[in-house]
């Protein structure tokens, strides 16, 4: 296991809102949890990466994480947030180049070319600011970014969120690509049927539990979640 | 008024323009990365201006003892903040920059002033005095506000203000001090004589410019400290530390404050109260450029010198007024120009 979440409880104060949690996932391998609104998807995210505190264990590469987001990060995992939190005002190749802040400039060079090879897009656009992107192209430049950090397990929030459908799609299948080079994913969405469309397994969050788990085709194929989270689209 | 009148008038507002540029730069630095509208700023000018006069005096600066129990109260509200994960590196890099620090300059600057040093020594002394108090005022104040609204920050700036001009007082006393003139004479421009003194004040101010404009476009650190002052959170998601990022830059405000202080020491007599007004009218230069650009505050400061200029001659009585005047049409403009309710 690359991640393993073991009985993770976070709260915002004294109401928790992730109840006992405990996920793994395989190295190469994408693990989505599905959920609405509020099920406290986004705060298990931000858990894991360490924004926010929690109880519980978190293992990465079968240590137990670091306590500081840049430790973590440094260790080799990578939040792409629900709000992306580019750097607006500056440029996209700026916004690339600190995302490998903590790597060599070497490192910095090498992943540049990458990332550029792997989004041709951001390549055109290397002097535009980022705030004036498209919402597509900024979730490029996102996970550009998160690249850049050269990570091993990557936290992807809602990377559908506010995009159009054939976008959405176009960056799922970035995501299934990441895998071949070796990186794993835990994919957070509520675009359960996308999802569960280019995840290994699947997890469904309700009111901070994960209420059904299990490989992602035999998920999709759940009456329970069916009915929940995939009928209307399956209408 | 002739022609060579104004000309005197417009070199004594382009010397002082130019020293209020870096202020008004340094204080563009630092609210660009930490949000903090740094009023202080003036008190690093009189510090830096106390300490280097002092040390023209033969006496022992008061601000070295300052530096020694400002990295002890730095340290104690870092040792406050470690409380929950104290790591025996942490607490070693701790003692080291907030205690081991100070007291190796304060050694130094005791051990090197019976044998009276160089301009060169001594300015050096100055800066290694001035400058760690940055860092130090940062983490007593502003750090553990980080992430305070605008006007808690100003209103700690304040606070900060108020406290170092007391501090200032103890320290260096009522008097004021005049530094030596740095050596060289100037030379004859027509009617005006150009003193080596107002030159430094000249090239430092244009190094000081080009340097920030190279370093916030240029390195990756510069980068990352224009990050954190776009979008913390992405800050913190890439691997900045912001505390760091604003460490730097208020060591870096102390470095243009103790240079400034040293460039004006031996051309006025400063007070330990001098460097507020001073400060103030750097303010006036980085509002004008709207708080956010290097070249449009140097141009704005070079002005606000020169009106000072012409009004200390048409009505020397009502010279500062004229200049904070200044103010009132900008921000008018600007709220005007901005429309409403732009909340960060």
């Amino acid at each position: 296991m690359i991640l393993d979440v073991r009985d993770l409880h976070v709260a915002y104060g004294r109401a928790e809102v992730v109840h006992g949690v405990s996920l793994g996932i395989a190295p190469g391998t994408i693990v989505t949890v599905i959920g609405a609104n509020g099920a406290g998807k986004t705060t298990l995210l931000n858990a894991v990466m360490g924004l926010h505190p929690s109880r519980g264990q978190v293992l990465f590469e079968g240590r137990p994480v670091p306590e500081s987001v840049e430790a973590r990060l440094a260790a080799g995992m990578c939040l792409v947030p629900e709000r992306r939190e580019l750097f607006a005002a500056m440029s996209v190749e700026d916004n690339l180049v600190l995302g490998g802040f903590l790597r060599s400039a070497d490192e910095r060079r090498e992943t540049l070319e990458e990332v550029y090879q792997r989004f041709p897009r951001l390549k055109e656009r290397y002097r535009q600011q980022a705030g004036t992107l498209s919402g597509g192209e900024r979730q490029m430049l996102a996970l550009g970014r998160a690249l850049m950090s050269r990570p091993r397990l990557l936290l992807l929030d809602e990377p559908s969120l506010g995009l159009a459908p054939r976008i959405v799609r176009d960056i799922l299948q970035i995501v299934a690509d990441l895998r071949r080079i070796g990186v794993s994913i835990l994919l957070v969405e509520q675009n359960a049927r996308a999802a569960l469309d280019v995840a290994d397994e699947g997890h469904v969050m309700e009111l901070g539990q994960l209420r059904h788990s299990g490989p992602a085709r035999e998920l999709a194929q759940n009456p329970a979640v069916i009915e929940t989270y995939l009928g209307f689209h399956a209408a | 008024m002739d022609g060579t009148i104004l000309l005197f008038l417009l070199q004594d507002g382009l010397t002082n323009g130019a020293v209020y540029a870096l202020l008004g730069l340094a204080m563009v630095l630092v609210f660009a990365v930490t949000r903090v509208i740094f009023i202080p700023q003036g008190e690093f000018v009189a510090y830096g201006a106390l300490t280097l006069s002092m040390l023209d005096a033969g006496r022992f600066p008061g601000t070295a003892s300052l530096l020694v129990f400002a990295g002890a109260a730095a340290f104690l509200v870092e040792l406050w903040g470690l409380r929950h994960d104290l790591t025996a590196a942490r607490l070693l890099r701790a003692v080291a920059h907030y205690l081991l620090l100070p007291a190796l300059v304060w050694g130094a600057v005791w051990l090197l002033m019976p044998a009276a040093p160089g301009q060169f020594l001594k300015i050096l002394m100055t800066l290694a005095i001035v400058v760690p108090m940055g860092g130090y005022v940062y983490r007593i104040a502003f750090r553990p506000l980080a992430d305070a609204s605008v006007l808690v920050l100003l209103i700690a700036a304040v606070g900060v203000h108020l406290a170092m001009l007391g501090l200032g007082l103890v320290f260096f006393g009522a008097e004021g001090l005049r530094a030596d003139p740095v050596g060289g004479d100037g030379f004859e421009l027509g009617p005006l004589l150009v003193t080596a003194q107002s030159l430094a004040v000249y090239g430092v101010t244009l190094l000081v410019m080009i340097g920030l404009y190279l370093f916030f476009e240029r390195t990756l650190m510069g980068k990352a400290l224009r990050a954190t002052a776009i979008n913390r959170i992405g800050a913190r998601l890439v691997g900045i530390r912001t505390a760091l990022s604003g460490g730097i830059a208020f060591t870096l405000a102390a470095a243009i404050g103790g240079v400034s202080g040293i460039l004006i020491a031996p051309m006025t007599t400063v007070y330990y109260d001098t460097g507020f007004l001073i400060g103030l009218k750097g303010f006036v230069a980085a509002i004008i450029a709207g708080l956010a650009s290097f070249p449009g505050t140097v141009v704005a400061a070079l002005a606000v010198g020169i009106i000072e200029a012409l009004a200390s001659f048409f009505a020397s009585n009502f010279k500062e007024i004229v200049v904070f005047s200044l103010i009132i049409p900008v921000l008018l403009i600007r709220s005007l120009a901005s429309g409403p309710g732009e909340e960060e």
